[in-house]
């Protein structure tokens, strides 16, 4: 693909729209500035995942229905959401590998007029950012390198897992998500277990482990000196950014540790504006470690 | 019949159905079930298991093998599992064990247990198309953020969707 003609349609989800507005305005800021072009998907709806433990069926037929809607652009989604990226990514893998079940999944969606065909591919924010727009493109675009910031990364786990979809970076020390930072000139920090899981989908069944979990997160990165952390999902930002206070209260311990998400740590060093990254949306102000590196 | 001493009392765990590793490992995810031997692998990398008293996806798997049926299908434990897929892709018998307790999820709705967060969640995606009732005023706030309007959701389609694998009557059963 020629420069400058990178296309995608643009899959929000659900917990992005509802209160993650963030990770959406710092991407489209983001890839504006790479010259990565985003169209909107004319109607879309839950990429599937919540409903797995109810309905497998229901949850393929929701993924297959956003496919099949972006099908008929004929353009591949770019999601920002692993949750949604990786959902609708093993529908895709499922339904191009397995005629059985293609046939069985179309003949349910001919009631809503679709078929699916697997005519485009689902990526991730940070596979489309490593893969399509590059390393090398990224650090010739940064304006002003985020020299002296120490910061370490949060992968969340489906971009990553199950690899048999995903089969991207390596699950178990994930390097794509690193080297993207480095890439801003921050520095990226080593921690004991970073590919482990935030613990955010149990919430609805159990207050205290995923905040356990988290909490352990935190001891960690806030030990290994990081002054923030860096997420690429809506689900861990909330756990890490939301109820970093909320950890902090319950655990009666001290972490004051901003969480941004990448596109707004990319975004600071494309030379955009912290208000412009949405970046007062934070609820662990990153205002002295910006001030540190002169932002 | 099995017995076995939990916390010093003496729990029965009944066999209420002896074949249903055979119907379990008949359905798409849980194929390999029957190839677990207990390493306890699953357990021991379970992040999840680190901070329950339990959530051991060994035991679920154990159970299943067992033909505790009920028992499984009954445990608030299965719906602990934070599908990570940590324990999938570290299995050395190649069993997936998120998937395996997906299905076991999917047949406890069935009999009629089902957590309420996620009957709020399928009423919201099929009343809403979206996971989550995303307020008006969020909406309109787009505009301000300069962000597109975001599109309306087609529950009429999802509805059609819905339908044809019964999925209402599926929300709507009833505990034995």
């Amino acid at each position: 693909m020629a420069e400058g003609e990178l296309k995608y349609q643009i899959f929000l989800g659900c917990a992005i729209p509802y209160r993650v507005s963030a990770y959406e305005i710092s991407t489209r800021k983001v890839m504006a500035k790479l010259g990565v072009k985003l169209e909107e998907m004319p109607e879309f709806n839950c990429c599937g995942l919540p409903m797995d433990p109810i309905s497998h069926e229901m949850m393929l037929l929701l993924a297959t229905r956003n496919l099949c809607i972006a099908e008929e652009k004929n353009m591949s989604i770019m999601a920002l959401c692993p949750g949604c990226a990786g959902t609708l990514n093993k529908a895709n893998t499922m339904l191009k590998n397995d005629k059985r079940l293609r046939e069985e999944i179309n003949e349910h969606l001919k009631v809503d007029g679709l078929e699916f065909k697997g005519t485009i591919e689902v990526r991730h924010l940070i596979q489309v950012l490593d893969d399509d727009v590059g390393l090398e493109k990224i650090r010739n675009a940064v304006k002003k390198p985020l020299k002296g910031l120490k910061v370490a990364e949060h992968n969340g786990c489906h971009a990553l897992r199950p690899k048999e979809y995903m089969g991207f970076d390596d699950p178990e020390d994930p390097k794509v998500l690193k080297a993207l930072i480095e890439a801003t000139g921050a520095e990226c920090l080593d921690y004991m277990d970073e590919a482990q899981c935030c613990g955010a989908p149990t919430a609805g069944i159990n207050d205290k482990i995923p905040l356990q979990l988290s909490r352990e997160k935190l001891t960690r990165i806030r030990d290994a000196g990081a002054q923030a952390l860096i997420t690429i999902c809506p689900f861990c930002h909330m756990m890490f950014d939301t109820n970093q206070m909320r950890i902090e209260r319950m655990l009666n311990e001290k972490f004051g540790i901003p969480t941004l998400h990448y596109p707004q740590l990319l975004g600071l060093a494309l030379g955009l504006g912290p208000e412009e990254l949405a970046l007062d949306e934070l609820r662990v102000k990153p205002t002295e470690q910006l001030r540190q590196i002169g932002i | 019949m099995l017995e076995t001493k939990e916390t010093g009392q003496t729990a029965v765990l009944k066999i209420t159905d002896p074949k249903f590793k055979y119907e379990i490992s008949k359905i798409p995810g849980a194929e390999k079930i029957m190839l677990c031997f207990q390493c306890g692998t699953c357990t021991s990398d379970c992040p999840v298991a680190r901070f329950s008293g339990v959530y051991r996806p060994r035991h679920i798997i154990r159970m299943t093998q067992l033909g505790i049926k009920e028992r499984v299908l009954r445990s608030e434990a299965l719906w602990l599992c934070a599908s990570c897929f940590t324990c999938t892709d570290r299995c050395p018998q190649g069993v997936k064990v998120a998937d395996v307790i997906r299905v076991l999820k999917n047949l406890a709705v069935k009999e009629g247990y089902i957590p309420p967060i996620f009957k709020e969640f399928a009423s919201s995606i099929l009343g809403t198309g979206y996971a989550y009732r995303i307020p008006e005023l969020r909406i309109k706030k787009r505009e301000e953020l300069g962000l597109p309007p975001l599109p309306k959701g087609n529950p009429q389609s999802l509805a059609k969707l819905a339908e044809r694998i019964e999925l209402e009557k599926l929300l709507e059963a009833k505990r034995e």
